[in-house]
């Protein structure tokens, strides 16, 4: 397909320090699709669990054409008290683009009776950024040369302080995808610490066995969150050309392993702006869908990042999603899904954040840095000489306590735990 | 002879109870005084906060509270949250709140007696929300349970008293105050129930979103009240069909 590879050669960056067979090996994987493995085939050790809901999501995906809908439809699904899968196709479609502000209002109504004016705040704190992988638009690929680091037990008791102070509670724990340099065992003791600070622990780390999410879940995890990237299978092998990542279909159903293993809510997102939009949020809802469908008790959210710009390669952007087209995103979202939670990055501007809080995030990050060890950096000025680089470029840098006064000040109840661990 | 509402053998002249949550913590204190609320129900998953924003802080000296279980997933859960609740001082009354529904947050009837049961023996003043149904109401009677509280609609969704029918029958049928929980959207509905003979009202979203929070809470107090003396006053007829005849059709008997 060379086409594809021609769309994402923006995606490709050489370092100048990588060894000549390993940039050998890089271009191959690159350029010769018979050089990567199949994408859809399960490696040694992967589980396979018994769910039909990859099937139910990839047929609908398939069978969506968005230009089919019209104003009509798009009317109909907003004087509906109940979205059925039809009308959330319809509002997402280009059909509905001219019904924005009205899918705000309904939006807005249905996350007051849900969540009332409550938003939600936590930090993501990165512990590792090595990575065993080739994902072609991510700052952690191994062929990106980056500064690694994983933190040692002891600076991440630090790092859990210097957070902990600002008066947060809630943490999202994440790491590179790699078993090797940061495995479960080191991933369940760094919770373990967490634990001690934090009242609600969640995790982004690479996708795991029921027995490794449950001993997590042991260690002090209850919440699960794995992004999908995009719903394509085709697409997705072009992006991920190597690595555990690569394997689709074991990624899709982390979040159903990670239910069964007893934890109790599961995050889930495409990265809008690697692959058709539309498709791919039609699909991050159907798998949201489903699962509600077969776990009811289980806490699901949403995320919707953009693609962002990452170190050595500030060409990298969100292509056709800009935020009219993230809003519409999300508001179908929040009418389709009215008990889901929506969490709205720092990938995303401040205004923005601002305007969608108001309309249906029930969750925001703040105090935000995604790369290694450098909380104190961030939050004191003081400069930590091995901090580790960052996954991608963060747009909204605001600290925990300006973000709450932001919060406030639009008129909405900051909530920093709302949470027993039982 | 004044008209109390009994719980556990603590005595209540408001049959408002107002919820906490979704809301300004700020806000909390001018809502229970102008709600007239005696008791107020926090979620404990709340209340279990580090930080200066616990909501405990909040709530005026006097007002009982009524802890609630949310979070729950099943009765061991819940049994969990409430005695974690007494042991942070939050007193004796438990709300009991399970739910392994994410979407309509539908209580587990199940459940909720076999969690009711455990903690009525524990000695707390147990109000389970239910969903309304004869049987379980008998059983939670049986368990121990203060109250029952049967949900008028989905939480949160504002719809009224789309349970009403069988919250009647609850009301006829079983001797423990009946409270309706949930789903009260309006005073206008807060009303209705009362005037079914509902021993209280609770509410919390209804008021949460509203645009004057305080004065929502106001709004459904003197529904509340209103509702209240005329169920006791005994309302007058009303005829389903037709008018009344002042010339009956069996007037000819003699």
């Amino acid at each position: 397909m060379a086409d594809i590879n021609e769309e994402n050669s923006v995606y490709f960056v050489d370092s100048d320090e990588l060894p000549p067979a390993a940039l050998e090996r890089k271009h191959r994987l690159e350029t010769d699709p018979s050089s990567r493995t199949n994408h859809m085939e399960y490696l040694p050790g992967m589980e396979i669990i018994d769910s039909d809901v990859k099937d139910l999501v990839l047929k609908a995906v398939d069978k969506y054409d968005y230009n089919s809908y019209t104003a009509r439809d798009v009317e109909n699904a907003l004087s509906k008290e109940n979205c059925s899968v039809e009308d959330f196709k319809a509002l997402l479609s280009p059909a509905a683009a001219p019904y924005l502000e009205q899918m705000a209002r309904k939006a807005e109504r249905i996350t007051a009776e849900h969540f009332g004016n409550t938003v939600y705040i936590f930090t993501p704190v990165y512990i590792a950024n090595y990575c065993q992988n080739y994902c072609v638009y991510c700052g952690f690929n191994c062929y990106n040369n980056i500064r690694r680091k994983r933190l040692s037990f002891e600076e991440i008791e630090h790092e859990m302080q210097v957070i902990a102070k600002t008066g947060m509670e809630e943490i999202l724990m994440l790491t590179g995808e790699s078993r090797k340099y940061s495995d479960v065992e080191y991933i369940g003791e760094a919770v373990k610490i967490a634990k001690k600070y934090f009242r609600n622990i969640g995790i982004e780390i690479y996708p795991v066995n029921t027995d490794e999410y449950r001993y997590l879940h042991e260690c002090g995890v209850d919440y699960v969150t794995v992004f999908q990237e995009t719903y394509n299978t085709e697409k997705y092998e072009t992006l991920h050309l190597m690595g555990h990542k690569r394997v689709w279909p074991y990624r899709f159903d982390s979040q159903e392993r990670a239910l069964n293993a007893g934890m109790r809510g599961a995050g889930f997102s495409a990265l809008l702006g690697l692959d058709d939009f539309r498709k791919d949020a039609l699909a991050t809802a159907l798998h949201v869908y489903h699962l509600n469908r077969r776990y009811p008790h289980a806490e699901l959210s949403l995320s919707c990042p953009r693609l962002r710009p990452i170190i050595n390669n500030e060409k990298i952007n969100p292509r056709d999603v800009g935020e009219k087209e993230l809003c519409q995103v999300l508001c179908a979202y929040r009418i389709f899904l009215p008990f889901a939670g929506i969490t709205v990055s720092s990938r995303e501007s401040r205004q923005f954040r601002d305007g969608i809080a108001k309309i249906c995030a029930t969750k925001v990050s703040a105090g935000v840095s995604t790369g290694i060890g450098d909380h104190e950096e961030k939050y004191t000025g003081s400069q930590e000489d091995d901090a580790g680089d960052e996954q991608f470029e963060i747009n909204d840098s605001r600290t925990f306590r300006s973000m709450y006064d932001d919060m406030e000040r639009g008129g909405l109840q900051p909530v920093l735990n709302d949470y027993i661990y039982v | 002879m004044e008209d109390k509402l009994i719980l556990g053998g603590h005595e209540f002249t408001s049959r408002f109870i107002l919820g906490s949550g979704k809301y300004n913590i700020n806000l909390i204190k001018a809502a229970v005084e102008q709600g007239g609320a005696q008791i107020i129900t926090l979620a404990l998953r709340r209340a279990n906060t580090q930080q200066s924003e616990s909501i405990l802080d909040h709530i005026p000296e006097g007002v009982t509270l009524l802890p609630n279980t949310s979070g729950a997933r099943n009765a061991d859960e819940a049994v969990r949250i409430a005695r974690l609740s007494r042991a942070m001082g939050c007193g004796d009354f438990v709300k009991v709140e399970i739910m392994h529904d994410a979407k309509y947050l539908l209580p587990d009837n199940y459940e909720t007696v076999r969690a009711t049961e455990t903690l009525a023996a524990e000695g707390f003043v147990v109000l389970p929300y239910m969903y309304p149904d004869l049987n379980i109401a008998r059983d939670l009677q049986s368990a121990g349970a203060a109250a029952v509280m049967p949900l008028a609609a989905p939480i949160g969704s504002n719809k009224g008293l789309a349970t009403k029918d069988f919250i009647q029958i609850l009301i006829d049928e079983i001797d423990l105050p009946v409270i309706v929980d949930a789903g009260i959207g309006r005073p206008s509905q807060a009303c209705e129930a009362m005037e079914m003979g509902a021993a209280a009202v609770m509410a919390n979203t209804a008021i949460a979103t509203a645009g004057d929070v305080p004065a929502m809470a106001g709004a459904f107090r003197q529904a509340v009240e209103a509702g209240r003396t005329a169920y006791i006053t005994g309302m007058g007829r009303v005829l389903a069909r037709g008018g009344s005849a002042s010339d009956p059709l069996t007037g000819f008997l003699r």
